[in-house]
């Protein structure tokens, strides 16, 4: 095994992107890492690791520095492009979706694209509506690519280093709400989460709660709660969104009969809304109850914390809707 | 870095190529045994050739939708392209690209984006890549008068520039984009000038000459391995055709007088330009009329590959979405597969 680049310890949700990054560049030579800003903003241990041929601090082009990756990755470099706030990945929508997710179709599979895109999903801090969207759900409506929303620092660290070491266009959602929670993380430069698989947080046998990126936070204080209470909730964080795990979604449903998902995209053919179809395409027989979707309405973040607070699912809403099940 | 005498008949060969292709193509997607859209690039051949000569088989092009010329221009040979339009198994994407999409990759082809501008990014990120590499291939560029339009066009030559990418930005003014003139669309009609901007060299060349693009586009190149940079490279050039076959879009003259047309068939054609100047330069017209027919039968034997070839079964839809393939959702109830 090779030597551990950092000590022990416990480290944040933030803290997980840079070492997942350090290790995989450090690993292989082909990563690259691009972006805005990379020489001052959180990124600044990976600027004085690497020589300026791995790290491209980019002009304010999202389209065609995304285009650059794309390019990059064809021809045999491995490219992470971090977009910082996720509503500027609509911006590079071109080359993400017609090009970087259908370049290796349309080429009958003539070529590959190892390139990582990341963004953060800034929202419930009142920057109002052109910065805190949560925008994976449009990206899980263009086939092609990987979409990734982990929850916790380990599932940071493993999730993104097992993007860079995958051959396909990968998306990775990082949700700021996340980025202060520490925990025990490996290691292990070899440390990986693979993608396509939920995480059964808590095991349970009344109700399925599967919870979507940053709504994990309300969920996971909701079942605590209702544990309290005598309800015995399975959590569930799909972990990956494209590919799903339906397999872990469904048994689960199979076992307790009762479904809530929480989501805090905006309502409309959101993660939780594929999910809902699935499970009523492929498990309806197993529901005793109607599937109950939690998610933020179909409306654009207001800046005032008045207006915008009341607008995400809550722990009192997710235990609400338990409740209703039982 | 003038072509010798056995590269101009190769420049010449390729030219004939692509014409020949692209005119057996139309009769084929006239008759209907080729589907979907035909954008062909008759008229626009030297500026092809001459670029593409400019290029070792190992660098990099991208292209557009009027990108049958690119990879035959590059070297790429015809039966899986005319396979591909054809939609057939055999065709170079395994028929899922099709005519706007001829990806040969053995050439350096780095896809052709039918997207507006979308190559342009994508061409300059191979450039990197082969710095990072630390190779001495370059990447080269085309797109048309309407790409220059683009945000990608501005955005990727100000990153080249800053970063002095070995890349060249090869446009193809043809005057229309679509039906919407070079006048009507652009603040100055040369496009070159917009290279500036960047501080990055600008050219025009006569597209219509192949030597004079290859010298251009030599020229470009040679600085781009150096290290020097990238460059902009505009070739005044003519569509023949309409933007796309059997889309008559001119039926009125509406954006283009016939006159205009005629001129530019009758007096600028670049393969009869070229020719002119081979046989002034001593080349026998026998050994002209030799690589015509040479050609002619080439471009024979790929339509007979292409119309052999099995077409795909509709069972292999999802082969190639990904490289680690995922679990695909089942087909639709009552489907036939």
């Amino acid at each position: 095994m090779e030597e551990p680049l950092f000590p022990p310890k416990r480290i944040s949700y933030v803290e997980a992107i840079v070492q997942a990054q350090i290790e995989e560049m450090r690993r292989d030579e082909r990563v690259i890492l691009m972006g805005e800003d990379l020489s001052v903003y959180g990124d600044g241990l990976i600027v004085k690791s690497f020589s300026p041929m791995r790290v491209w601090n980019t002009p304010i082009s999202e389209n065609s520095f995304c285009g650059l990756a794309v390019g990059a990755a064809m021809t045999g470099l491995r490219p992470i492009v971090a977009l910082n706030i996720a509503s500027f990945m609509y911006l590079a929508s071109d080359q993400i979706i017609n090009q970087a997710a259908k370049l290796r179709y349309m080429t009958g599979g003539n070529m590959k694209i190892p390139a990582v895109f990341r963004c953060s999903m800034f929202y419930d801090k009142s920057i109002a509506a052109q910065h805190s969207d949560r925008p994976y759900p449009m990206y899980m409506n263009a086939p092609g690519l990987k979409i990734l929303a982990p929850t916790s620092p380990s599932d940071m660290k493993g999730l993104l280093k097992s993007a860079v070491r995958d051959d396909d266009p990968v998306v990775l959602f990082e949700d700021t709400s996340m980025w202060t929670a520490k925990e025990e993380v490996s290691t292990d430069p070899d440390f990986l989460v693979p993608i396509g698989k939920a995480a059964i947080r808590q095991s349970g046998n009344d109700v399925t709660i599967i919870a979507i990126a940053g709504a994990m936070k309300p969920a996971l204080a909701a079942v605590t709660a209702l544990q309290g209470e005598g309800i015995s909730v399975e959590l569930i964080d799909p972990r990956t969104l494209v590919p799903l795990d339906k397999q872990t979604l469904l048994e689960s449903v199979a076992k307790t009969g009762r479904l809530v998902l929480v989501d805090n995209a905006n309502r409309t053919c959101n993660a939780a809304a594929e999910i809902a179809a699935i499970v009523v395409e492929e498990a309806f027989e197993s529901l005793k109850k109607p599937v109950i979707r939690l998610s933020t309405p179909d409306v654009h973040i207001p800046f005032s914390p008045a207006l915008e607070k009341p607008l995400y699912p809550r722990k009192e809403d997710i235990m609400a809707a338990v409740k209703r099940l039982m | 870095m003038n072509l010798d005498t056995q590269q101009q008949l190769e420049a010449y060969r390729r030219m004939v190529r692509i014409r020949t292709f692209e005119e057996e193509g139309t009769r084929l997607y006239t008759a209907g045994r080729i589907p979907g859209a035909y954008h062909a690039s008759i008229g626009q051949e030297g500026a092809i050739v001459g670029a593409c000569m400019a290029l070792r088989t190992d660098d990099y092009i991208t292209g557009t939708h009027r990108s049958h010329g690119h990879p035959i221009g590059k070297g790429a040979k015809l039966d899986g392209l005319m396979a591909e339009l054809m939609g057939k198994k055999t065709g170079i994407c395994k028929g899922r690209g099709g005519s706007m999409h001829l990806a040969d990759t053995s050439v350096g082809i780095l896809g052709e984006s039918a997207i507006v501008g979308g190559g342009i990014p994508i061409a300059a990120g191979a450039a990197m890549s082969a710095r990072v590499r630390g190779t001495d291939q370059v990447s080269l560029c085309f797109f048309g008068d309407g790409a220059a339009n683009q945000g990608t066009f501005h955005e990727t030559l100000n990153m080249a520039a800053v970063w002095k990418l070995p890349v060249i930005f090869f446009c193809e003014n043809n005057l229309y984009a679509i039906t919407t003139s070079v006048e009507k669309s652009h603040g100055h009609p040369d496009i070159a000038r917009r290279a500036h901007g960047y501080d990055i060299p600008g050219v025009i060349v006569d597209g219509q000459d192949v030597v004079a693009v290859h010298a251009t586009a030599a020229t470009a190149v040679a600085r781009a391995r150096r290290g020097e940079g990238p460059s902009l490279i505009e070739a005044k050039t003519y569509r023949f055709d309409e933007h796309q076959v059997g889309l008559n879009t001119n039926n009125d003259r509406l954006y283009r007088a016939q006159s205009e047309i005629e001129h530019y068939i009758a007096n600028r054609d670049p393969i009869l330009l070229f020719k002119g100047v081979l046989l002034k330069n001593g080349i026998s017209g026998t050994t002209l009329s030799t690589i015509n027919e040479e050609v002619a039968s080439e471009v024979a034997r790929a339509i007979a590959f292409g119309e052999r070839g099995a077409l795909p079964d509709p069972s292999e839809v999802y082969q190639n979405m990904y490289v680690n393939p995922i679990n695909y959702p089942p087909l639709p109830r009552g489907s036939r597969l």
